[in-house]
């Protein structure tokens, strides 16, 4: 049953059954509820015991909680994957070539696409990258882009995530309990296995590697420690792909090269797949409060000496209010129209469009162009006068620190919630991988749902779960 | 394999140890204050003398009584050597091990620690004490069958084990020291008394029936020390930890002439050659206080060599 006005991804517009849920709607209809709601105790169980669970920011240190897992998978057909397939590579592509650009010749910015201030002056923008020739100039070896849909055909791109984005266990894991659970499903759609993305992962990151160590280079992955929210994630990844889980403290620089403390003394590494932010990579180049990194890393990275994915600097493409000019950017250095659209995007550091967004604040969702996890925004049909007055006055006096777009009408899946299943609203998070031989994409993703009724926010830290993304083979 | 790891695992590998030898002396020290030769103030006393905390428990629980020591020794969270503190500690350092430990050590290790997390006093009386210490046991064995029969028996199965051992000989230098002093120069020798305390003694280790499958006699208290202490055929005897010490190291070093393999060696050979009626002469007291330091120099000596290398 879907809302007015709202897409239904099982039922359409008007209580029409889609073509990919036919199996799952039969399926829905047939089981019990009393029989969901003991599976749905089992996957806890499942979570629990193997141990995925997510530290909450600002709570007291430690605290462990689930991702609330919702046992109704949601469907994309083969065709509708393919689009969103290509639309991805475009993009990231395109982004591939922006980052490239602006650290070597800067043609964009001198054919008038974007204000060389925007780049140049964008805290993200990192000057120790000028000039610095990366192995197969890529940037963005995982790239994590949120897409959202409106209606049958029609998929915009939410947001770009570009340093560090995470999330992927969960598509791996979801998929796992989702077959302990109902294997029969499995047997009666055919669903596009997810379980090879570490193999492709770790292909990727090794094609990556400096010359000098081609043939067999060592891979480990940096993470900041157990307390990270993501420690789970990096640990999964590190067992899955048969590489060392670094911490800062592990690594260490000498003769030009980056070592790992081992019981037999120090070894080499080649390829760190960091998931610590650029600030932190190394005290002695960047914040000099973080002791998370490894002093000297900047330095071999620049001597060639060690890769990095991804790469520093790549904050400034998908930084909020670089997301405008996407469609721009694609259009620069491809020659192509986006295949995926941006969702319409007001900047506030134009006038015209901030005078805008000031009088229809109520309308729109406002961003800081610096945000992330569902912070520091506001939802304008869903605050108060008082949330409305306080964001026009952090947008006058920061104009360049926000971006605002239209309330999209998300489409919802079906989601098993206390009252029984109902429709929520949903995203997608699909996870693009670059290496030297090309591109590769896994026929999933992650898909969180906001799992309060109407809300539209599914971020994991405000509330929001997570399903099972199935896309269907031909 | 990294440092860090290496010495994850060590850890991981003695906190589990040392959770399972607290029950063990829980255990003991409650069937022998049920017994009352000693009073059982004097038997709750020792315990905390065992286990070097006398100081640490008058300053939170004040008089020592049988409750005071089965809370500190059980859940409270104040004491960092308590049982559930000892299998947080461990779990904490399997979770930095995810990467590396089998999914199976994972789940058993978590699952004994959410099931100790929010277990109350209450709990426990309802359960009565000796059940606890059973569990806390089994999930000890089954950490350790778990972790033989689903981790490569590689560098890090070695480091896990390392860690076992040492506290291991640490614990039975401990119990046997406490319980020699207070139960064979405690009072007149009686056949009967001896038979019951030392037989909770050698209970508490597991070993009440290998001593008379090995000694088919008396229980005598020169016997039990022997057992504890020079058996290679006994799994909690020093001299089986200290072999299995020595075998890991020598392992781990894979050619390379290590101090901490020689020290462990080294001491190794005094209990594969020493006599019981020596060790007895010179002083069994003196003999386990030296025990305690080479336990420690060797674990001091492991960090040495493996896990602050530059």
């Amino acid at each position: 049953m879907a809302a007015d006005g709202i897409f239904d991804e099982m039922y359409g517009w008007n209580d029409q059954v889609q073509a990919p849920y036919a199996k799952i709607a039969e399926w829905l209809k047939n089981t019990p509820p009393e029989l969901f709601a003991s599976k749905l105790e089992q996957a806890e169980l499942l979570f629990q015991k193997i141990g995925i669970t997510f530290n909450v920011y600002g709570s007291t240190a430690g605290t462990e909680r689930l991702i609330p897992f919702d046992i109704v998978p949601r469907i994309l057909s083969a065709s509708e994957w393919q689009k969103l397939q290509a639309g991805l590579f475009q993009r990231v592509r395109a982004l591939q070539m922006f980052l490239h650009d602006i650290y070597h010749n800067q043609d964009i910015i001198k054919a008038g696409i974007i204000p060389a201030s925007h780049i140049l002056r964008n805290e993200m923008y990192r000057p120790e990258m000028r000039d610095l020739d990366l192995p197969g100039s890529i940037y963005v070896q995982i790239a994590g882009i949120d897409v959202v849909r409106v209606s049958e055909g029609e998929f915009y791109v939410l947001e770009d995530n570009l340093r560090t984005p995470s999330g992927v266990s969960y598509m791996l894991e979801d998929r796992a309990v989702m077959m302990r659970l109902f294997p029969k499903l499995f047997q009666e759609n055919r669903v596009a296995p997810v379980d090879h993305y570490p193999a492709e992962l770790l292909r990727q990151l090794r094609s990556v590697a400096p010359e000098r160590a081609a043939g067999s280079p060592t891979v480990a992955v940096l993470t900041p420690g157990p307390y990270n929210s993501a420690y789970f994630e990096h640990a999964f990844l590190a067992e899955e792909m048969g590489v060392e889980l670094v911490e800062g403290q592990d690594l260490f620089v000498r003769d030009d090269a980056v070592w790992m403390r081992t019981t037999q003394g120090p070894r080499r590494v080649d390829v760190i797949y960091r998931r610590l932010d650029d600030d932190c990579l190394d005290p002695l180049a960047f914040n000099p409060d973080c002791l998370l990194g490894v002093p000297g890393l900047l330095s071999v990275y620049r001597n060639g000496g060690v890769s990095l994915a991804n790469a520093v600097g790549t904050g400034v493409a998908d930084d909020k209010s670089t997301y405008p000019y996407v469609p721009d950017i694609i259009k620069f250095y491809l020659g192509e129209e986006p295949i995926i659209g941006n969702v319409p995007t007001y900047r506030c550091s134009r006038s015209d469009d901030r005078a805008y967004v000031l009088e229809h604040i109520h309308e729109l969702v406002v961003k800081e162009t610096q945000g992330s996890g569902g912070y520091g925004m506001l939802v304008g049909p869903k605050a108060t006068k008082e949330e409305h007055e306080k964001f026009r006055q952090l947008i006058l006096s920061d104009p360049d620190g926000y971006i605002a777009q239209p309330t999209l009408a998300l489409s919802t899946c079906p989601t098993f919630v206390e009252e029984g299943v109902a429709p929520r609203h949903v995203d997608l998070r699909p996870f693009v991988l670059t290496g030297r031989d090309g591109m590769a994409l896994v026929p999933g993703g992650l898909t969180r749902v906001a799992l309060t009724k109407g809300s539209l926010v599914v971020n994991s830290s405000q509330g929001g779960g997570t399903k099972d993304t199935w896309v269907l083979e031909d | 394999m990294l440092s860090r790891t290496a010495e994850n695992l060590y850890w991981m590998g003695r906190y589990v140890e040392r959770a399972e030898n607290m029950a063990r002396i829980l255990d003991v020290s409650q069937r022998l204050a049920v017994q009352g030769r000693s009073t059982a103030q004097a038997e709750w006393s020792a315990v905390l003398a065992i286990l070097y905390a006398e100081q640490l428990y008058t300053d939170t629980h004040g008089e020592v009584t049988e409750d005071g020591v089965t809370e500190f020794l059980t859940l409270d969270q104040s004491n960092p050597s308590s049982i559930w503190s000892c299998i947080r500690a461990a779990r904490e350092n399997a979770r930095a091990l995810r990467a590396t430990i089998s999914v199976e050590m994972w789940e058993s290790l978590n699952t004994t620690w959410l099931a100790i997390r929010d277990m109350t006093e209450a709990d426990l009386h309802a359960k009565s004490l000796r059940e606890f210490c059973e569990w806390v046991k089994e999930r000890s064995h089954l950490f350790r069958g778990v972790a033989h029969g689903t981790m490569l028996h590689d560098d890090s199965f070695a480091f896990t084990r390392l860690g076992t051992f040492l506290e291991r000989a640490d614990n039975t230098a401990r119990l046997l020291d406490t319980k020699y002093q207070m139960l064979a120069y405690g009072g007149e020798s009686d056949t009967g008394a001896t038979y019951y305390e030392w037989g909770s003694v050698l209970r508490s280790v597991g070993a009440f029936r290998a001593y008379h499958q090995m000694y088919h006699d008396v229980i005598t208290p020169e016997r039990v020390a022997e057992l504890l202490v020079l058996r290679p055929e006994m799994p909690r005897s020093l001299r089986f930890c200290f072999d299995k010490v020595t075998e890991n190291l020598a392992l781990l070093a894979e050619g390379r002439s290590l101090e901490c393999e020689r020290l462990s060696g080294e001491f190794g050979a005094r209990l594969r050659y020493g006599r019981m009626e020596r060790i007895l002469g010179d002083g069994l007291h003196e003999f386990l206080k030296e025990v305690l330091d080479r336990t420690a120099e060797v674990s001091v000596q492991i960090s040495r060599d493996f896990l602050m290398i530059v």
